[in-house]
């Protein structure tokens, strides 16, 4: 089993959810994020004040998935979420030691 | 009141007609000479009747026309005070002060309220001192539905004191935009109450009071104050400055970004208070008349021109036009426009209007830079800079064809040749400025001494709505 973090930007995550879906993935976790890698922030001016806002707004995709998905879902992702400009986020993939589901305490990868 | 007087000419054209028609009767009825006399002495007290009830009736009709506006004003005006000007400061601050500003202007609403009723509209109207008035009026005494005729001839003498309560009751809530985010509740209180009671009442009395000083009508410098520019807005404005500098900044101030919580509530307070300035400006005329036409075309021209004249100014500087340099702008030009409005033509009241978007710009953006003090929504930019510059150019533009105000035949202002008016506002300006600027060095000093002024650093930082309110604006888990 292996745990796959995405961070992409918020504008493509509607076509990446449902490209994930199209390729069979049935659970994920999203999260609204603020981050920033090596894209710059932007600048804001209120009444002559300027602040720089360099945390910018984000969505977390986790997946653990069977280990065979893995390739997949790594290309459908680089497939949809990306621009081609800066900002456009990052993929970690991680080992999972044990899945658990709480309603019957199925393990490994019948409980994904 | 047009409709009115025309009704009156027909009824009186009718009359006329009517007249020699019943002459022309009578002896056709009874020719003895006695009985003829009768006759015509029962027809000319019927018609004198008539004329007076005419008379009462206009009179009458008059009165209701104006008393409708007037009290409409009122409410406008404290619809600037809330919802309008609470969620203009309320959007500017941070999340955590919400409620605390807002609640500063509310409390305004409350407190002034009561203590206008109790002695205030008699200090500042009673009387025909030169300074300030009496006790005349105290607990409203001798103000009932009978008109004031010193004041407004057509309205009630509680219309009168209505709508002038809901000028008390915005100005003192304006100053609380300097001392956002770290002014205490209880301070707050205090020092608006004092403040009141020797800023506002006696600088109301001076200009608009009868005997006043700096009265138009009859001071011995007449400043024309249409509806507060020097009264309402430099006095607050300067106030607000004073509190500023003497509370000192906010804590992170200005190395922490302190961007505003919500434009949306600031946005929909401009607009509201857009709506409720022309509550401020036409009802200053104090009657449904023309004169309060060309105030309120005034003020919407001297609004959209400033919104016009900061967005530009924005725009060349920072290569956009902002909501929020908008709103303010508008904002800023009906600050200017206030003491103008009932005396100023269309044209020039948008000339007022562009200088004061373009000045107060420079003001918050630049002078406020360069000096370093933390007027956090810009009270002092805004209302202090607009309200200046608009007073002085009252005196530039006012004319008597739009309000004879010295008598008929006398110029005005300088459009008018009579130049001098520029250094009576002048006058106007200096003793608002100084006023202001010594009485709220007191007042600051006595509130401190009774009740603290500024929050400590662990309630400023824990935000006033907890530390002050018990309350949070935004609950979002529930």
């Amino acid at each position: 089993m292996m745990k796959l973090e995405a961070i992409i930007q918020p504008s493509r995550f509607e076509s990446v959810k449902d490209a994930l879906r199209e390729v069979g993935i049935e659970g994920m976790t999203v999260t609204e994020v603020r981050g920033h890698g090596r894209q710059k922030g932007h600048t804001e001016v209120y009444r002559g004040r300027e602040y720089t806002v360099d945390l910018l707004p984000k969505i977390k995709l986790e997946m653990v998935l069977p280990d065979k998905l893995v390739n997949t879902v790594v290309d459908t992702i680089l497939k949809t979420a990306k621009t081609g400009k800066i900002g456009d986020g990052k993929i970690f993939i991680s080992r999972v030691e044990e899945a658990i589901r709480i309603r019957n305490e199925e393990r490994g990868e019948s409980a994904l | 009141m047009k409709r009115a007087v025309l009704c009156c000419w027909f009824a009186i054209g009718v009359l006329m007609l009517a007249l020699p028609l019943s002459a022309q009767q009578a002896p056709a009825a009874s020719s003895p000479a006695s009985a003829n006399a009768a006759s015509h002495a029962e027809v000319s007290t019927e018609v004198s009747d008539k004329l007076a009830q005419l008379d009462q009736r206009v009179t009458a009709a008059q009165a209701a026309g104006d008393n409708a506006w007037m009290l409409t004003s009122a409410a406008l005006v404290l619809m600037m005070t809330g919802p309008g000007l609470a969620l203009f400061y309320g959007g500017l601050v941070r999340r955590k002060n919400t409620l605390a500003i807002m609640m500063q202007s509310f409390a305004m609403m409350g407190l002034i309220s009561l203590l206008w009723a109790l002695v205030g509209y008699s200090l500042a109207f009673g009387g025909d001192g030169p300074i300030i008035g009496n006790f005349s009026h105290a607990f409203l005494r001798g103000v009932g539905m009978d008109p004031n005729v010193d004041y407004a001839g057509t309205i009630p003498h509680l219309t009168f004191m209505i709508y002038q309560m809901m000028f008390a009751v915005i100005t003192p809530a304006l100053i609380t935009g300097a001392t956002a985010e770290r002014m205490k509740f209880s301070g707050t209180v205090l020092f608006m109450t004092l403040w009141f009671f020797v800023v506002y009442a006696p600088l109301a009395h001076m200009v608009w009071g009868k005997g006043g000083f700096l009265n138009a009508a009859g001071g011995r410098f007449p400043c024309l104050d249409f509806a507060g520019g020097t009264v309402v807005h430099i006095s607050s404005g300067v106030s607000a400055l004073v509190c500023a500098l003497y509370m000192g900044k906010r804590i992170g101030f200005p190395r922490q970004p302190m961007p505003p919580h919500s434009l949306v509530l600031s946005f929909i307070g401009a607009c509201l208070l857009w709506v409720g300035w022309f509550g401020f400006n036409a009802g200053s005329a104090l009657a449904a008349n023309g004169l309060a036409a060309s105030a309120f075309v005034a003020t919407h021209l001297g609004a959209a021109a400033a919104a016009i004249g900061w967005s530009v100014a924005e725009w060349f500087k920072n290569g956009k036009a902002s909501a929020l340099g908008a709103i303010s702008g508008a904002v800023a030009g009906l600050v200017a426009i206030t003491p103008a409005a009932g005396f100023v033509r269309p044209m020039p009241a948008m000339v007022i209007g562009l200088a004061a978007g373009v000045l107060s710009y420079f003001m918050v953006t630049r002078v406020k830079a360069v000096f370093g003090y933390d007027d956090a929504l810009d009270a002092f930019g805004v209302h202090g800079a607009g309200g200046t510059i608009g007073a002085l150019l009252t005196g530039v533009f006012a004319q008597q064809i739009v309000n004879p105000i010295f008598g008929p035949g006398h110029p005005v202002g300088g459009r008018d040749g009579h130049w001098a008016q520029v250094g009576n506002q002048l006058v106007g300006v200096l003793v608002a400025w100084g006023f202001a600027l010594i009485g709220t060095i007191v007042i600051l000093k006595i509130t401190d001494l009774v009740t603290g002024f500024r929050a400590n650093e662990e309630q400023e930082t824990q935000g006033l709505d907890i530390s002050q309110h018990g309350e949070e604006a935004y609950y979002l888990e529930s």
